[in-house]
């Protein structure tokens, strides 16, 4: 398991622990990843980032266009494994969690243990506002390579 | 009313019954309940939904028949659960003064008529 940021390491844990997952990516709404489990390679990570942010922003305008509030979960119940997609609030802004489970758990204990993850994550939250460093493209390569670095240990 | 609802009207008229909840085992996932306050289904029904899958695999594994009814107890109470039909558990949280052999008796008549 690897984070970028250490606050999310023990409230990750615990819910690796606790529920089984065999995938997990912690992410920004904007798709940048702020942890991982299981992932072996980078471009995986990367892919995984990009597809699951684009469909929560697809299911909340879908939710808006419907004149539903915002959808919880989305989860895909396969064979032999399934795969949930949440979004969450964080005092750092918007979150989204994906999630690869296989028949070993089940949709019920990954969505119990996620929650209580989220409610750890709110509660470590730093409260201080980073100031934001506006993405250049000089520097978002650099940046890119470093958050990759982290996340892989490579 | 449905068999479901029946079978968690039977389950909460016992003496010292907190709620009863009907579980997809596989999924964990609650398919209905009555529940009084401070009793947390998805929890509850997560959690046990796990247990009976978990007892079912061991017992399979044993060569044993799967559980007809399991009995977790606890300092302040207990959990009851009866597989039934369908991959359904009928869950009963019940405090430490319950009639626990009418609760017994009446989980798994329901059960058996879950569907």
């Amino acid at each position: 398991m690897r984070a970028l940021e250490p606050w999310v390491v023990q409230p990750l844990e615990t819910f690796l622990a606790e529920s089984g997952a065999r995938l997990t990516l912690l992410m920004t709404s904007s798709g940048q990843v702020v942890a991982q489990h299981g992932f072996s390679r980078s471009v995986d990570v990367m892919t995984a980032a990009a597809l699951g942010a684009a469909i929560v922003a697809s299911t909340e305008e879908l939710g808006r266009l419907m004149g539903a509030a915002r959808f919880e979960a989305l989860v895909h119940g396969g064979q032999r494994q399934s795969c949930m997609l949440a979004a969450f609030a964080t005092p750092r802004g918007r979150w989204i969690g994906l999630v690869v489970f296989g028949p070993e758990t089940s949709v019920g204990i990954v969505r119990l243990f996620f929650d209580q993850m989220v409610q750890q994550l709110t509660a470590l939250a730093p409260r201080e506002q980073q100031p934001a460093a506006p993405m250049l493209a000089e520097n978002f390569e650099t940046e890119l390579n470093a958050s990759l670095k982290a996340l892989f240990g490579r | 009313m449905n068999p479901t609802q029946a079978a968690l009207d039977r389950v909460t008229r016992v003496p010292g019954v907190r709620g009863a909840l009907v579980v997809a085992a596989t999924d964990g996932l609650v398919v209905a309940e009555q529940l009084m306050d401070g009793v947390d289904g998805q929890a509850a029904a997560a959690l046990t939904g796990s247990l009976v899958g978990r007892l079912c695999r061991t017992a399979e594994g044993a060569g044993l028949r799967p559980p007809a009814f399991v009995h977790l107890r606890g300092d302040a109470g207990s959990v009851l659960a009866a597989p039934g039909p369908d991959d359904l558990v009928l869950v009963a949280v019940v405090g430490p003064d319950a009639n626990l052999g009418l609760a017994r008796l009446e989980m798994i008549e329901a059960a058996g008529r879950l569907a």
